[in-house]
């Protein structure tokens, strides 16, 4: 069992992001962190006896919380939860916003593995996606982290972004390798509609790249990092054998998780459900006693096989299907093997080099 | 009861654009049978496709009371038709109702294209043609010059033709009084034997297939048992009656000279013949009314369900449809890519457009329909004749010995400014230039000959683009030519794509078969295979494209654990796919198949 902790606050609202989160209301944090405890109670009957192998605090920015409120935070998730001793507990983290003292209190209360949002090293590039940091800001985060005793450390970095060319891409790998983080995860920008970018695309205000580039750039990641001995190990993440994000890892193999907070999103047995998707709403929820779960969706047969190849062959290992997914889809998975999209080996499956990059649209595909 | 002295049936005929419905409104509202309040514009045009097209499509009827100057209480039938060329046999039935026309003309515009074939095609009937000159309000009005021109190129004496803005409500009286004093009074003897002609039908889920007709001679009442004459069925009359706008209003009784409505609850379709003379069973007529020539579609396309299953409900909707508008033909038809559909012939380019809107909207039906084609007629080697109107049909070029193609010839209003983009464009359509008038300083009259598989892609479209909107052009069939015809292929990663051939004169190919190859590699949407986009004349490949391989398509993550957005996501690329047609291993959007229309 692992738990997501969401934490909707930030300084700024990037462009490009279209998740919960809620800038000029961080003076409300204290309240946050009170309803996030009365959840932790609610959930601890059902929950509270499972072993947790994996505690991810996400966001938003979890770094904007104060110490003492993430003092009261780890207080109450050991109150009410077995975490596990040698549980990885993921702190995501902007760099524009750490400090020494942060961080060596985060690590202090248990904290194991920091996440940080580096996007880019330019500062041109970080002002383009409306970032609130800059290129030295992340060496600093990196070198304060490794000071307050972080071994686990990963970055973000963001490619295909307006503006942005494979040299500035490169750059920022080597800045990373150069810090010698164990963990880096490189996403491709995604223009979400209801966003100031998904906006600007729509007036054609927006120069984004082709799906070429966007492949040189998903393929340069790859060598890079490769010469750093980080190896691709899921379609954006990269990690020295043995840092793979054992959290992330668990999405991809259907592993149950319980996401509190507003917004959280959670996997239980059979069930996918998730909270109020507005900070009132769920405020108001746990204010009133109840249950701040606004949607419960009960998986079929047919949903978790669907799940189990579309989760599962995001990770170059691929997954090893249920009997049931693999009669499924065994047909469709042998024609893209065929077509060197894919390879199987019994009921192991993942994608080759040339199916990865299109994933979609085999999935669709297999969709029938 | 109007004595049949004071019965005037009559149509108003323009040139499109030319405010025929405009005027209909003007005289509903003026006669008193709707109240301004329940007026909207163009009252008679019933379907939000004429609505918002601003034409009309389908004749409509109304009856409407009129007290003339001299004292007298008068019937005034109104036939409204339609303007567009591509409906003149929805004209010409509705004129074998009436006894007169109003040839409305545009006081700015004057005589244009269709307004001579609507008039030639009212006195072709024996009208009595009323012309009125319309929009004399607009600053650019020139009433008296196109006076002369009615006279001059028409030959009707306009010397009292009404000036009217229906717009604006001026003239509306003199119209009516027109109407009661030139057209005549109806002929027919309501004590002869009952000879009625069914001018029209339509089909009414509670009254079954509901017959206008104008009956010539004799009288029909409700509870008659009468005979189609062609047909040969017999049914009982259940309800009759008269028009008004929008609906229909019951009666005791039609007599000789009356238009009117019919229903005997026939439940077939196919026993209202349009055209067919109505008779009593028990005292019969002893010779049907000429009825109509047979009108032969010109233009023909395939019609598929985009939803293949949903191929009963395409063959019910033509069915219908065929009931209102007599002109559509239609038979089944396979094709390898788009599967089981219809073969339809159309009277022209608006009319298919036309059809397939209100097989969309009326019958609420996903399509996807394939080029336009002509009739072309192919002797082979062998001696034996064939007329084809689809492609795929076409014999091997090696038995062909020679093939012919429809013409017609064509008549062309422009500004004389236009005059030489006009006759460039004839030109790159294969037209033959046949001769030019002044019909006064500024405009021309143009004919040509042209191929009609030339002018039903976007002759009219580029006529009117190419003349900034003053051009207007008419035209008639004028039988087959001899000509070099060649099948122009489109072939998909190898295969051939039967829905996407089309044929083309020979020194066409060339040039369209790579404009349809560059229009398809456009449209069709990248996939996982690399997709080659050939065309092809017999065995030869003209021209080649290719559809590269899709290259990065890939969610870059999913926030905390949001799994069911991804789902989502996924379905609605899977969605999308479900609105392609597969053919082999390439999925087709259905723009592909218009693709060969827009390609020029």
């Amino acid at each position: 069992m692992m738990l997501y902790l969401h934490l909707p606050f930030c300084k700024r609202k990037c462009p490009y992001c279209d998740f919960v989160s809620f800038p000029g209301r961080e003076g409300e944090i204290g309240r946050y962190v009170g309803a996030l405890l009365r959840e932790m109670e609610q959930k601890s009957d059902e929950f509270g006896p499972k072993e947790i192998g994996s505690v991810f605090f996400g966001g938003g920015t979890p770094s904007l919380l104060p110490i003492a409120e993430l003092e009261r935070l780890f207080k109450g998730l050991r109150r009410h939860f077995r975490i596990q001793e040698g549980a990885e507990i993921t702190l995501e983290a902007n760099p524009g916003t750490l400090s020494p003292q942060w961080l060596r209190a985060a690590a202090s209360l248990g904290a194991n593995r920091l996440s940080l949002g580096a996007q880019a090293a330019q500062d041109r590039l970080l002002r383009a996606i409306g970032r609130i940091h800059q290129g030295n800001d992340i060496v600093s985060a990196v070198n304060w982290a490794k000071e307050a005793g972080f071994l686990n450390i990963s970055a973000d970095l963001m490619y295909a972004l307006p503006g942005q060319s494979l040299g500035d891409f490169e750059e920022s790998l080597r800045l990373l390798l150069r810090l010698g983080l164990p963990h880096i995860s490189c996403y491709n920008l995604t223009i979400e509609e209801a966003t100031p970018f998904g906006q600007s695309l729509k007036r054609g205000e927006l120069a984004l790249p082709s799906e070429d580039e966007e492949l040189a750039f998903f393929d340069l990641a790859g060598e890079i990092l490769a010469e750093g001995g980080l190896r691709r190990y899921e379609i954006s993440n990269y990690a020295l054998p043995g840092f793979e994000s054992r959290h992330n890892l668990g999405y991809w193999n259907r592993g149950e998780y319980l996401g509190l907070g507003c917004a959280a999103h959670s996997l239980a047995g059979d069930a996918r459900f998730a909270n109020a998707q507005s900070l009132d709403g769920y405020f108001a929820a746990l204010k009133g006693g109840k249950s701040p779960e606004t949607e419960r969706q009960i998986l079929s047969e047919e949903e978790i096989c669907f799940e189990e190849i579309m989760l599962g062959l995001r990770k170059m290992d691929g997954v090893v299907l249920s009997e049931k997914a693999f009669a499924r889809y065994e047909e469709g998975l042998k024609a893209l093997e065929l077509a060197g999209f894919a390879a199987l080996d019994g009921r192991r499956a993942r994608l080759t080099a040339k199916g990865l990059p299109v994933m979609n649209a085999i999935l669709t595909r297999l969709m029938g | 009861m109007n004595s049949k002295e004071n019965i005037r049936n009559f149509c108003i005929i323009a040139h499109i654009d030319h405010g025929k419905s405009t005027l209909a409104d003007r005289l509903i509202e003026f006669t008193g049978v709707l109240s301004s309040r329940d007026m909207t514009e163009q009252v008679l045009d019933t379907m939000d496709l004429e609505r918002e097209r601003g034409i009309t499509i389908k004749s409509q009827a109304v009856r409407m009371p009129y007290k003339a100057k001299n004292g007298q209480e008068y019937e005034l039938n109104l036939i409204d038709t339609p303007g567009h060329v591509d409906f003149s046999y929805e004209v010409s039935r509705a004129l074998a109702a009436c006894d007169g026309a109003i040839l409305v003309v545009d006081a700015s515009q004057g005589i244009e294209a269709q307004t001579l074939a609507n008039v030639y095609m009212a006195l072709e009937h024996d009208l009595e043609v009323v012309p009125v000159i319309n929009k004399i309000d607009l600053p650019s009005a020139r009433p008296e010059e196109v006076r002369a021109e009615i006279e001059e190129v028409i030959g009707l004496d306009a010397s009292s033709a009404p000036l009217v803005s229906a717009k604006q409500g001026i003239g509306i009286e003199e119209v009516l009084e027109a109407v009661v004093q030139r057209i005549p009074a109806p002929k027919g003897d309501a004590n002869r034997p009952l000879k009625a002609l069914i001018f029209d039908s339509l089909y009414d889920n509670y009254k079954g297939a509901v017959s206008f007709v104008r009956i010539a001679e004799g009288r029909v009442r409700q509870g008659d048992t009468i005979r189609m004459m062609s047909t040969g069925g017999a049914f009982e009359v259940t309800e009759l009656g008269f028009f008004l706008p929008g609906r229909l209003s019951p009666c005791e009784e039609l007599s000789a000279g009356e238009v009117g409505y019919l229903c005997a609850s026939i439940k077939e379709v196919s026993q209202t013949r349009v055209g067919d003379t109505i008779t009593l069973d028990h005292n019969p007529a002893s010779e049907m009314l000429p009825g109509y020539k047979q009108v032969q579609p010109m233009v023909f396309c395939g019609i598929y369900p985009a939803d293949g299953s949903a191929y009963d409900a395409l063959r019910d909707a033509l069915e219908k449809l065929k009931l209102n508008d007599a002109s559509l033909s239609f038979e089944p038809e396979t094709s390898m890519a788009l599967g089981f559909g219809f073969r339809a012939g159309f009277l022209g380019l608006l009319h298919m457009e036309v059809i397939q809107e209100r097989l969309e909207r009326e019958f609420d039906l996903d399509l996807i329909t394939t080029a336009p084609s002509v009739i072309y007629k192919v002797v082979l080697h062998s001696g034996s004749e064939l007329s084809i109107d689809n492609p795929s049909n076409l014999p091997d070029p090696s038995e062909i010995e020679y093939m012919e193609e429809p013409m017609v010839k064509a008549q062309i209003f422009t500004p004389s400014d236009y005059v030489g983009a006009v006759m460039e464009l004839c030109q790159e359509k294969r037209g033959t230039f046949r001769d030019m008038q002044y019909i006064d300083k500024t405009r021309v009259q143009l004919h040509y000959d042209l191929p009609l598989n030339e002018i039903i892609y976007d002759f009219f479209d580029q006529l009117k683009s190419r003349s900034r909107g003053y051009a207007s052009f008419d035209y008639e069939l004028s039988g087959t030519q001899r000509s070099e015809l060649v099948k122009l292929d489109m072939l998909l990663n190898g295969e051939l794509c039967d829905a996407l051939s089309t044929i083309v004169h020979r020194d066409r190919a060339y040039p369209r078969g790579r404009a349809v190859a560059e229009k398809l590699k456009e449209v069709i949407p990248r996939q996982l295979f690399e997709i080659p986009i050939q065309a092809a004349i017999g065995g030869k490949i003209i021209a080649r494209e290719t559809v590269k391989a899709m290259r990065k398509d890939v969610l870059a993550k999913c926030y905390g654990g949001d799994i069911t957005r991804k789902k989502k996501l996924l379905e609605k690329q899977k969605e999308g796919k479900k609105r392609m047609r597969t053919l082999g291993s390439v999925e087709l959007p259905s723009e592909a198949f218009i693709a060969v229309l827009k390609a020029d």
